[in-house]
């Protein structure tokens, strides 16, 4: 059975629909690509699955149905979000933001520190003065702290130097081979979110037009839907 | 510019000191005083950590310091006319021993912050200041209208309450017992801002919805350092009871939670000392300024005026040289 599974979710923003049926599963150590054009309905997918905007029909997580839980209790459910824009605590520190999140499970500073050592080096500096890169880092590091199951990364690498990406991209690949976490990815980059992931859903507005193994990935897809 | 730690010791000892000087030139005047601004430190520390921490600025934090004097007035009264407190079918003795009377003080005004963090924390912004300015008003009311207990006039304790081993009635005695407990709710305050609740709660003022990513109830947080907040308050409302051996209707007065305010900006929002340095500047303003002039609170507003657009992070700020933690 599937850790996280949508089936024909609607949501809106306010009267507006923002999702016409979005089907999407992710398994137990399996690592999803969520792709589409800008304004197809990415991240409100993550906002939908998050319960921070109002949506309808199937979405369950560990077999548990997400509707009438407040968004915090999905957190704590398991599902960890790294949110589009990072949103750090920023004035609170390195140190601060992750122990702020913690909740007890193999997930400790110290684990952090090891998968982000540039997050160690910083750890009594103030959020707002870390680069986006590092920022990116404590997002990750923060959501980890919670101990979940699942990891959103909602634009994982966005605006970032290519040598950060690449740092970011190692570590996605190090949670999967070294955890065998659940993770649910959104970027930009086709071809790096292709390395990293098992499989791939496709959005056009709002709703899922394409999904598969990332092998059958072709480029004509990827062209048609993407743009790339 | 002086290290915070430094300054902070500075502030207490200081306190301490215009105390015990005062004790030895024999001025139980100056330690009255002292005591005062000790005693409002504690409140404004109980405020600090709704308002600092927790970005609350709770216009009704009257509320916990008269339920805590009442609580004292009304122990101490029934002890002194031998009449148990009648509570429906519960009949509950006076007493004039301060550890019960502070806990009673704690517990009442705890769950008076408990019913109205639950009621205000629906709403925030300007909209959870004008609740909790409606719950100051409404207690304010009824204390005025309560005539069993002095009504307008209030209620005057002739004896102060007891504390085993020491003579309240010595000032610089009844003052050591009130710094001891600011110290005990400044280390619980410091403790608190580095525990991961505090650090939570600062996250939860910044980005509630964020907090929310990583499976903390902002709400929860919130209420929970209101609760505290109005806790350590009534302790010091109580203090404050015995200090004048008094109570009226005035200490739940939108003027008093205003004050409160006044004392934590002055010294500086999330300082730990903040609000020691603010209580000792208002109140030695208050005796300076007020002996000089009437229109003393005129003179304080423009102190007030220049700390907020020129020392945002009040005096300990300015002192310390860092800048506000935030607004």
């Amino acid at each position: 059975m599937s850790l996280l599974a949508l089936s024909g979710l609607t949501a809106f923003y306010g009267s507006s629909q923002a999702l016409f049926g979005v089907d999407l599963t992710v398994g137990e150590g399996e690592v999803v690509a969520l792709m589409g054009r800008n304004g197809m309905g990415k991240t409100t997918t993550v906002r939908a699955i998050c319960r921070m905007i109002v949506s309808k029909g199937g979405l369950t997580f560990a077999g548990r149905d997400l509707h009438g839980l407040p968004s915090h209790a999905v957190a704590r459910l398991g599902i960890g979000l790294v949110p589009e824009g990072r949103r750090c605590f920023a004035d609170l520190t390195v140190r601060e933001n992750l122990v702020a999140a913690a909740r007890p499970g193999p997930w400790d500073e110290a684990r952090v520190g090891d998968l982000f050592p540039r997050l160690a080096e910083r750890r009594g500096q103030r959020a707002r003065t870390l680069s986006g890169g590092e920022q990116q880092m404590l997002a990750i590091g923060r959501a980890l702290m919670t101990n979940p199951r699942l990891v959103i990364l909602d634009e994982a690498t966005e605006g970032l130097a290519p040598l950060v990406r690449a740092e970011i991209w190692a570590a996605v690949a190090r949670l999967k081979i070294e955890t065998g976490m659940a993770i649910l990815v959104i970027d930009k980059s086709v071809r790096d979110l292709a390395r990293v992931s098992d499989r791939a859903v496709i959005l056009e507005r709002g709703a899922t037009v394409w999904s598969g193994g990332i092998n059958e990935l072709t480029p004509a897809i990827s062209e048609t839907y993407v743009g790339v | 510019m002086i290290p915070e730690r430094f300054l902070n010791a500075l502030l207490l000892g200081g306190l301490l000191g215009v105390a015990l000087l005062a004790d030895w030139r024999d001025e139980p005047f100056t330690i009255t005083l002292a005591t005062r601004a000790t005693i409002l430190a504690i409140a404004a520390t109980g405020l600090n950590l709704a308002l600092g921490l927790g970005g609350l600025v709770s216009l009704g934090h009257a509320v916990f310091f008269g339920l805590g004097g009442y609580a004292m007035g009304i122990l101490a009264f029934h002890a002194q006319t031998y009449a148990p407190v009648e509570l429906g079918p519960l009949a509950i003795e006076g007493t004039t021993s301060m550890p019960l009377i502070w806990v009673t003080a704690i517990a009442v005004s705890s769950l008076a912050a408990l019913v109205i963090g639950l009621l205000s924390l629906r709403t925030s912004g300007v909209y959870f200041i004008m609740i909790t300015l409606a719950f100051g008003q409404m207690f304010f009311y009824f204390a005025v209208s309560w005539s069993a207990y002095g009504g307008e006039d209030g209620l005057s304790i002739y004896v102060r309450n007891g504390f085993p081993g020491l003579n309240t009635l010595d000032p610089i005695q009844f003052f050591s017992l009130c710094f001891v407990l600011l110290c005990l709710v400044l280390v619980l305050w410091s403790r608190l801002a580095r525990s991961p609740f505090g650090l939570a709660l600062n996250a939860a003022r910044q980005v509630p919805a964020r907090v929310e990513t990583v499976g903390l109830d902002p709400k929860r947080l919130k209420l929970a350092a209101f609760v505290l907040s109005g806790a350590i308050t009534g302790l010091a409302g109580a203090l404050f009871a015995d200090l004048n051996r008094f109570v009226s209707p005035s200490m739940f007065s939108w003027q008093l939670s205003g004050e409160l305010i006044v004392l934590v900006i002055l010294g500086g929002v999330a300082r730990l000392c903040g609000p020691v340095a603010g209580a000792m500047l208002f109140v030695a303003l208050e005796h300076w300024l007020g002996g000089l002039t009437e229109f003393w609170h005129v003179w304080l507003g423009a102190i007030l005026l220049l700390i907020v657009l020129f020392a945002k992070g009040g005096l300990v700020g300015l002192l310390s040289g860092r800048p506000a933690s935030h607004d």
